[in-house]
């Protein structure tokens, strides 16, 4: 690893203006499994591969409700995201209360990175080891965001975090141009495509390691959403139908980009695939 | 760097042999290293511009704002990071609240900065805490017509006609100091301001980029509010046909 | 005898713990002793009487008088008891003068707050009522009331808005409201009148309906003043006008005895 003088603590800046701690908070959620999530002007979705420690053992947890217009995926630190989601819970209630109106989403994900911001720079604290992909609705229409222990949060047309992200990352940007006017159908394939890009060899997503999580009205495979259209999470035998119409990587549609390297689980520190676009991993600067 | 190793770097409440505190001066080259802001106060307001380097294309213009509001009549731009900046602004928010409840009143730009510059300094002092990684500029227009202040991770502030922080930093002063700011209106202040964020960033060859501007003046009625789409457009077109005759 | 050391030397309190039923580190020690002395609003001072307010097809519209009362003492002549809050809602008071002076400051801090957010996200009528629906309930199960009637108008997205809140927290939503005397004297005359039109009534029939009860209230009340301030919001926004001086004609008290010459 990279250790050096100045990274033991929160409160010391390197030479470079750096903080490696909080650096190295960043590099907790890429130990976690990926989470894609991606937006059209009528939804916002999110899609996470869910781990599972063994035969006998079940599949995490990788999404949360927060309030009927909003959902979270994470990636990093579980129990980080339990604190943070419950405090994301209680603004949401709070501005309910307050204002009967539900929390404007960008308000909300501003308010976890605002408290994230704190813990790198006291003190005795350590940064938080989670990311989030929030998805949201409010009256500007469906929104998607990224946070990150750093502090920071923006809002992408779409996003993915987490181990191999990069690779889904190199599959949204290709694609995102047609994103926009996607039917639910056709944007949950879009996701599927990219989370398969995170995959480790040999594997594919099943019924069992993938969560979809949906803001927006209900789809042509949905039954019984209500009209309000409450954020919900699919798993299981509902997402079936879904998975049975990806495109196989072979074929023509697939995307052109190789398999991603074979790395050791939950390990991330194999080949870094060269990253594509000019992205980087966004760190604290802006 | 002489300081490196010396142990008389690792904390802000620390002074080395000579007396300087490195953490803060640390904290200054995380400003150095990002995107250009710049604030220019003119005859009837003030104008804020910023360079928001796009570090991915996938995110969505226009949403991720590094220039923010404290109050109706006051706006800040930060340089260095972004999650401090924010921490900033909130506190200026609280500060300006509370003396609008004791006063009853708009606070003075004077009295915010006086308030908010404290803050950073406090953050100067400890062991148990950083400094802020982040250079603010800080306009607005209040009793006293048109104020401009920057304030360094230092604590330290200073009133300016033009201010610049940031990479480009230099070649923008270079370029503010040509201006005659004080017979500008708010108006041309914005295309100066556009022309000097797209010669900087030229000039340092970067990647994508964003022109995220500001105003406050007698055209928004003294608030402090984004720049208008077809003003902004007008004045990045001139941006860039300047920035041909330049080359 | 107390057998707690802790007690000695404190007043004995039977109230509290007659039976030295608390284990020492739970006793109840700390006691203000000028917490009964302290005391709450329990009446305003500086009032505002009635506020009227309609809905129309175009909006809504509401009026209150200038007249600040101190008891029977018309104290205040030009006092604007019409507040406007962000860019489509209205706020009326009647009730205490000073505590509408802080919900204003309080109003002020909610729209500085949405505007520094700066994200085209804006606080409309209904949320307003409902953040001052919470405030005064709050502050009544305090008891500690801000004794106020406040009327919250307004029209955000093409939606009429128009609700009451009062000093218990008490709310409700109307196509007419009045409050203070106006709910006894005007609220019949507007609900005769504007029930079941709200989607037909011009701003011109609104303005005659206010100003009718306006002139009522005035003969009627005498809290009153016969000048007063009409607001209105609609899609374009909110105003609120200069005030309006009220022609009235006294000749039929002429007879009435206590007014006129006295004849007997």
């Amino acid at each position: 690893m990279f250790r050096n003088t100045y990274d033991s603590d929160n409160t010391v800046f390197s030479p470079q203006g750096r903080l490696h701690q909080v650096e190295y908070a960043l590099e907790a959620v890429k130990q976690g499994s990926a989470a894609v999530g991606l937006r059209s002007k009528t939804h916002a979705i999110l899609l996470a591969l869910k781990r599972s420690s063994g035969e006998l053992a079940s599949y995490q947890q990788k999404m949360y409700r927060i309030d009927d217009h909003v959902g979270i995926a994470i990636a990093g630190l579980t129990s980080d995201a339990r604190v943070l989601s419950n405090f994301m819970r209680q603004q949401a209630m709070s501005s309910r209360m307050l204002f009967n109106r539900p929390i404007p989403v960008n308000r909300l994900v501003s308010s976890i990175a605002d408290k994230a911001q704190v813990n790198t720079q006291e003190y005795g604290r350590r940064p938080y080891g989670v990311g989030f992909l929030v998805i949201g609705g409010d009256k500007t229409g469906p929104h998607l965001y990224e946070f990150s222990p750093s502090g920071n949060s923006y809002e992408y047309y779409a996003m993915s975090i987490g181990a191999r992200s990069q690779s889904a990352k190199t599959y949204l940007e290709k694609h995102f141009d047609s994103f926009a006017d996607c039917e639910l159908e056709d944007l949950i394939r879009h996701g599927l495509h990219a989370l398969r890009e995170t995959l480790q060899q040999d594997k594919e997503l099943t019924i069992n390691n993938t969560s979809i999580g949906i803001i927006g009205p209900g789809g042509n495979h949905e039954k019984a959403i209500p009209p309000e259209a409450p954020f919900r999470i699919l798993e299981g035998e509902e997402i079936d139908v879904y998975l049975k119409m990806m495109v196989p990587k072979e074929s023509a549609d697939a995307p052109a980009t190789a398999p991603p390297p074979v790395a050791p689980e939950g390990g991330e520190s194999a080949v870094a695939q060269p990253p594509a676009g000019g992205d980087e991993d966004v760190q604290m600067q802006e | 760097m002489t300081s490196i190793g010396t142990g008389y770097d690792l904390s802000a409440s620390t002074y080395s042999p000579d007396g300087r505190i490195f953490q803060v001066e640390y904290a200054n080259k995380a400003v150095e290293n990002s995107g250009t802001a710049i604030g220019l106060r003119v005859k009837d307001g003030i104008v804020l511009a910023v360079e928001k380097i796009v570090h991915s294309k996938l995110l969505v213009p226009d949403a991720n704002r590094r220039i923010q509001s404290v109050d109706r009549h006051i706006g800040l731009a930060t340089a260095g990071f972004l999650a401090d900046g924010r921490h900033l602004a909130n506190r200026a928010r609280d500060d300006s609240s509370n003396y609008r409840d004791t006063y009853r009143q708009p606070p003075p730009l004077k009295e915010v900065i006086s308030r908010l510059s404290m803050y950073v300094q406090a953050y100067t002092l400890y062991s148990s805490v950083r400094p802020f990684g982040v250079s603010t500029i800080v306009g607005g227009v209040d009793v006293n017509g048109p104020q401009l202040y920057i304030i360094e991770p230092s604590g330290i502030s200073y009133g300016y006609h033009g201010a610049a922080i940031g990479k480009g930093r230099q070649l923008a002063k270079t370029e503010i100091e040509k201006l005659k700011l004080s017979e500008l209106s708010t108006r041309e202040a914005v295309t100066e301001a556009a022309r000097i964020i797209y010669l900087v960033h030229d000039d340092a060859k970067e990647k994508e980029f964003e022109l995220e501007m500001t105003w406050i003046g007698d055209e928004t009625n003294g608030l402090h509010v984004p720049v208008p789409k077809d003003l902004l457009a007008d004045a990045e077109q001139k941006a860039k046909a300047a920035l041909e005759n330049f080359d | 005898m107390d057998h707690f050391p802790l007690s000695w030397g404190r007043p004995r309190n039977d109230a509290l713990d007659a039976f030295n039923t608390y284990p020492m580190h739970k006793r109840p020690t700390h006691h203000d002793t000028f917490a009964d002395g302290v005391q709450r609003t329990q009446q305003p001072i500086v009032t505002g009487t009635s506020v009227l307010a309609i809905k129309y097809k175009d909006g809504i519209m509401m009026a209150a008088d200038t007249l600040a009362s101190y008891g029977s003492l018309a104290r205040f002549k030009s006092i604007q008891r019409l507040h406007t809050v962000g860019s489509s809602t209205v706020l009326g008071a009647s009730g205490d003068l000073s505590d509408f002076q802080y919900i204003q400051s309080l109003m002020e801090d909610l729209i500085i707050e949405e505007h520094t957010a700066g994200d085209h996200h804006e606080l409309g009528p209904a949320e307003i009522h409902e953040y001052l629906a919470q405030v005064l309930y709050s502050r009544r199960t305090k008891m500690d009331p801000l004794w106020n009637s406040l009327v919250v108008g307004g029209r955000k997205d093409s939606k009429n808005f128009l609700a009451y809140v009062d000093l218990l927290g008490t709310t409700y939503s109307s196509s007419s409201i009045a409050t203070g005397y106006g709910a006894y004297i005007a609220v019949p005359l507007l609900r005769n009148a504007v029930d079941g039109r709200e989607n037909t009534l011009t701003e011109e029939e609104a303005r005659k309906i206010i100003v009718d009860c306006m002139r009522v209230l005035f003969y009627r009340d005498a809290r009153s003043l016969n000048k007063f301030q009409i607001s209105t919001v609609t899609d374009a926004g909110v105003t609120i006008s200069e005030p309006i001086q009220l022609e009235t004609t006294w000749s039929f008290a002429e007879g009435i005895r206590g007014y006129g010459a006295q004849t007997q």
